[in-house]
């Protein structure tokens, strides 16, 4: 609060406290809630776009008219991100999808194979 | 070298050069999420295959990730503060925040280096499976990210003490708080996908 004339500026608090929020949403579900681990996957999935959307948004400017870029900025975000999804769910499509390589520990066998299918779901949308 | 140059708005975005300096670096970071998805789908395709390494259940443990995730949110919130105070031509307010940026920066790297340690003496390394491989890969190189954005910042703020805020240094100063605020969103898409569903499997 050092030296702020006109105080911190309120989206970036906003920001700020949702991503906190989301942080601890996403690791109760993960580490302390009875949720099936498929819901529990797409959940966090979600809070991560989330919170990713925060970022960009609320501290990133990635929509300023000043800037003079246009679309440019969330334009190059929205086609890495579709890279990123493409790129994910395709490798796990051709080199993990229905293919069970349980040679460690047959006790986590299940829950490996939902882990294989779940990604894709996330990254479809 | 542009031939008007706006007199209002943020220094950053007065000039041609620095509008398209920025515009630059936003297709920069689409390639970064490129590059990253490369390592995620690998690290993806390589899970659960730790041949005899310890699994990630069992070596991921939710405080210490807990803590290094709420560090760079905090050092995200702050360099976006520094961004602000830069907007009101406050150069001390800048570095004020900009070096608090930097020592959370730290602090996260001291916490990541000190795990990537206790890993290796649980007999999780770099060679020790593939699993491991593209786990170590793919944080490592967030890590460099975090080391370089470090480097990076010192320089910078050395050269806006030295300078002060024009155009340039303003244009500078605003790649670099996307580089940071960048490598948060890294960051949240590796304390989801590789530790809290690394804890939930």
């Amino acid at each position: 609060m050092a030296s702020s004339k006109k105080g911190i500026p309120k989206n970036h608090v906003i920001g700020f406290i949702l991503s906190l929020v989301m942080t601890v949403a996403a690791a109760w579900a993960a580490i302390r809630s009875d949720l099936p681990v498929t819901w529990v996957i797409i959940g966090i999935m979600v809070l991560a776009l989330l919170q990713a959307g925060v970022q960009l948004f609320m501290f990133m400017h990635v929509i300023e008219a000043g800037s003079g870029g246009g679309h440019v900025p969330w334009n190059m975000m929205f086609h890495g991100f579709a890279l990123a999804a493409i790129l994910v769910a395709g490798s796990l499509f051709t080199m993990s999808f229905g293919f069970d390589h349980g040679d460690h520990g047959g006790g986590s066998g299940g829950g490996d194979e939902q882990f294989e299918e779940q990604p894709e779901e996330h990254a479809g949308h | 070298m542009a031939a008007e140059e706006l007199k209002t708005g943020p220094l950053e975005y007065r000039s041609q050069e620095g509008r398209m300096g920025i515009l630059g670096f936003w297709i920069f970071l689409g390639a970064e999420v490129v590059l990253f998805a490369t390592l995620f789908a690998t690290y993806a395709v390589l899970f659960g295959r730790t041949a005899d390494a310890p699994t990630p259940a069992e070596l991921f443990e939710p405080g210490i990730v807990l803590i290094m995730t709420f560090l760079l949110l905090t050092s995200s919130f702050t360099c976006g503060l520094a961004v602000n105070e830069m907007r009101k031509g406050n150069t001390k307010g800048l570095t004020i925040w900009m070096v608090i940026t930097l020592a959370l920066g730290v602090a996260f790297l001291g916490f990541e280096i000190y795990e990537f340690v206790h890993y290796a003496h649980e007999g999780a390394t770099l060679q020790s499976s593939a699993y491991w491989s593209a786990f170590f890969v793919l944080a490592g190189t967030h890590g460099l990210h975090v080391t370089l954005g470090i480097g990076w910042a010192i320089l910078l703020l050395i050269q806006i003490a030295k300078r002060g805020l024009t155009n340039k240094t303003s244009r500078k100063f605003f790649v670099i708080s996307l580089y940071w605020h960048f490598l948060d969103v890294i960051w949240i898409f590796i304390f989801t996908s590789v530790y809290l569903i690394g804890m939930v499997i």
